[in-house]
Order: structure tokens, then sequence, then C-alpha cells
């Protein structure tokens, strides 16, 4: 937990921060509407006699009372699918409609492209893609257990995608749920601090920009970029989205989640970001009982 | 007809046999077509849908938009096996499309669903409906939910629920 000193300036009571950060997750699923609606996955669940809370959020968000998610017949049927409940805030935020063309630039394992998808209901494009071929094969696995069929897998460095081979030249929305520290993971992977450096995040956040950049650019104007990472340093979070407000043509827009959360920062250190970063939210694991995430949401503006 | 599959990239499939130009290809026709007479699913269930050719024999099932050829890793599910006697579809289609299918579809009870998730092979010799491949089935929440496929043949129902999708329950 050491290295999180470093946020204690920035986080409204540390203390629980770091009491939450210590505490195990719990076994959140998402509902997979693309196979059973809510009411049926609930009372696929009643059946079976596993006991669950429905996030206030979001209702297809279940907090399960079990050790075993993955053994229930609801995730045998695809209806569920383990998902951690923050997880499932960057494609809500998103909003995806029935029909669009929508790309999802770090995609594996899928949890969240094939949320994607529900949300579209199962209509239209959602173009998947991670540079990882060895992840590629969990995504894919994902994607048809859960019944996505609008789903086209690529296996690519995001941040010079070619759309040559599409019968399109832009996305009306993209994700960019980067690759990155994973510091807000800590509640799931105790260990996710063990390699922590100032220089890893450096260097992951020069990736993040790459990446950012793309996504903007292959996105139409007036489309959404939702970005977002699982950590808190604000190299790889505010920075990012900094470095993409200088170099593309886009602005931070607000959005609604119903999470406590807080504002996103509008400096750190020496640096300074522009006001509008209040406009992303921060979720810290005492706020929800949850893991740690960043969500930014972009408009593409005119050049 | 003198073209051969190409394993590497997605070709989507002719409308008819007589547009076909790959030799062995399936069409979409017969596709549809298999999908109506061995498990009575509405061909219209489909409309919206796009069939590809990836792998010799291995059929896509795609609902977004694409231009073929295609070379990626996915689109859409796999959902049959053709270029061979018997053609089979996957286990991940019966589940998301087996609950249009009204015929060759097995319903299980809950003990013997429980076994079919598992993998097992099971004796179910009050079966009087046809042999080969079959829907399996259980009643959950009311209606009746699609598990996979199942090969039945002397009055026993194989899994054929594939390794990574079993479960114990």
């Amino acid at each position: 937990m050491e290295p999180f000193e470093r946020y204690r300036p920035i986080v409204d009571d540390f203390e629980a921060f770091l009491a939450a950060c210590e505490r195990p997750l719990g076994n959140a699923v998402r509902v997979n509407t693309i196979k059973a609606s809510v009411e049926r996955t609930l009372e696929t669940l009643d059946e079976d006699g596993v006991a669950y809370e429905q996030a206030d959020w979001n209702p297809r968000v279940l907090r399960l009372e079990t050790d075993s998610p993955g053994s229930t017949w609801t995730s045998f049927h695809g209806f569920t699918h383990g998902q951690e409940e923050v997880s499932a805030v960057p494609p809500v935020v998103l909003d995806p409609q029935p029909g669009e063309r929508v790309w999802d630039c770090c995609a594996a394992p899928g949890g969240k492209a094939t949320q994607i998808a529900a949300l579209m209901d199962d209509r239209g494009t959602v173009v998947a893609n991670d540079n990882n071929l060895g992840r590629i094969s969990a995504l894919r696995f994902n994607a048809e257990r859960l019944g996505a069929t609008n789903l086209a897998v690529t296996v690519d460095d995001a941040r010079n995608y070619s759309l040559k081979r599409f019968p399109f030249d832009e996305f009306d929305r993209t994700l960019v749920d980067a690759p990155c520290s994973c510091e807000g993971t800590i509640r799931k992977n105790p260990d996710a601090l063990d390699n922590w450096s100032e220089g890893h995040i450096s260097s992951i956040a020069g990736i993040q920009k790459g990446i950012l950049r793309r996504a903007i650019q292959a996105t139409r104007e007036g489309g959404t970029v939702v970005y977002s990472t699982c950590t808190f340093a604000p190299e790889e979070n505010e920075a990012v989205v900094q470095h993409a407000l200088e170099a593309e043509s886009c602005r931070v827009v607000d959005f609604d989640i119903g999470l406590e959360h807080s504002p996103g920062l509008t400096e750190w250190k020496d640096e300074t970001f522009d006001e509008s970063l209040e406009r992303a939210i921060r979720i810290y694991p005492h706020q929800n009982d949850t893991g740690g995430f960043f969500v930014a949401k972009l408009e593409v503006t005119a050049e | 007809m003198t073209e051969q599959n190409d394993g590497q990239r997605f070709d989507r499939l002719p409308e008819t046999p007589d547009e076909r130009t790959v030799e062995g290809r399936a069409s979409r026709e017969e596709v549809v077509d298999y999908f109506a007479d061995r498990f009575a699913i509405p061909p219209e269930t489909f409309d919206d849908y796009t069939f590809w050719e990836k792998g010799a024999g291995k059929i896509w099932i795609y609902a977004g938009e694409a231009e073929t050829p295609l070379e990626i890793e996915a689109i859409g599910m796999t959902c049959l096996r053709t270029r061979q006697e018997h053609w089979k579809p996957t286990t991940d289609f019966a589940q998301r499309f087996g609950r249009e299918a009204t015929e060759c579809v097995i319903e299980l009870d809950r003990e013997q669903a429980r076994a079919f998730a598992t993998g097992e092979d099971q004796e179910l010799e009050w079966w009087d409906g046809d042999w080969g491949y079959l829907i399996g089935a259980h009643r959950i929440a009311g209606e009746l939910e699609p598990l996979g496929v199942g090969l039945y043949v002397h009055g026993e129902l194989r899994s054929m629920v594939p390794k990574g999708r079993q479960r114990e329950l």
C-alpha cells in the first residue's frame, strides 16, 4: 500500500480509502440482456437459491452471495457474466445505440465489449480489438458464451489502427479502456502493486496517449470517446486526457452515473490541467465498496 | 468451381448453391433450410444476419457490417460445422438461437440437465424422435431454455458441450 501515500493529498478520508483497499472484493456479475432479461435472470437465481443484491445505479449489476459465481445456471446459460461493478461503468457512459459503429480498442477479455453489444441489442457493429493475441481467445470465448453476434474481433496496435478492412471509415463511439498500472484492482489482485514504479507509470502513460489520440481521430465529429482506467495515478488519467485536449479536436463533457465519486483533478504536483477535467470522475474503493476507476467522456469536435 | 476454401480469411456464403464459386462451400439458403428442416427455426430469424466460412466447413453467423473477403480474427459466432455428412450446430448457437426451435429439442429434467452440462453421456431411451444432433433443453424460470447440442444414437444422448463450456452445477 506504500505507493498509495502519494494520493493522501487528493483522496477524501484517506484512512477509509486505505482500509477499503485492504478488504477483498465480493462477487459481482452483469446481467447479459442478449440472452435473458433482468427479470428472468433474477427468477433463475431465485430457483437456484443464489442470493443477490441489485446495484442501485444499474439494475443489470448484481452482487452475488456465492463463492462460485461460475457454477450457476445463469452463468452456464450466459445470462450473467462475472464483471467487477465499476468495470460496468464505462460502457454505460459510452451509451452506444443499436445500429451504431462502435470501437472498443483495448477489448480483451471482452466484459465491456459484450456489455456494449448488449446495450446495442446486439445490432450494429462492435469492433473489439486488442493487441494481445493470447487474450483474444478469452475475448472470443466470452463473446460466444454471451451470444454476441455483432462483434468483429481484430488483433492490432490501437495506436495506428486502420479501418481499411471495414465498409466504413469512422466510428460513432469509441471506448478506450486503456492498459494501465491497475492500482484500482488491488482488492481483487493483492499483488497489483508488486511491480509499481513511477517509471512504469510514465511509460504506460505514453502508450495511453497514443491510443486515445487514435481513438479520437477514428471517431466522427459529434461522436463520443470514453477514456477509462482502473488506476488512480493522475499521470495515466487527467494528464492523458489533457494531452488529447491539446493535440486533438475534442472536449470533456458531463455525465451522470449514480455512483458516489470525486471529480477529476485540475492539478497534480507541478502540472495543471484544463478546468473541464473536473467533469471526469474518480471512483475510490471506499465510496461504493468497489474497485477503483477513472472515467472521462469526450465529445469529438470540428477541427 | 475450382476455387478452394482459404482457411485464413472470412468469405461470405453465396446466396444459393448456383452462385457457389468455392468447392464444397455451403450456401446461405442451405444453412437457413437446415435450421428450418432440422429444428423448425423460422427462416426469418436470420433475416438480419450474414453467414461466413473461415476454416473448412466452419460457418459463422454475424449481425454487423463487413465486406467479403475479410482477414480478421473473428466475426459474430461459430454456428455450424458443414463439409461432413451430418451438419453439427455449435453449443453457443443452440443457446443463442435454440429458443426458436420446436423440433429435435429434447427436454431434460434437472438431474439430466446437470449431467448434460457437465459433458456426460446418458441413457435416455424414452426419446422417440429423430436420431442425430438434438438441442438439449430444460425448464428454468417457467420457460424452456436450450443447454447446447447433444448427439442421440442407440438410446443414448451424448453431450457435445465443449470442455471449456462444461460446468459442475
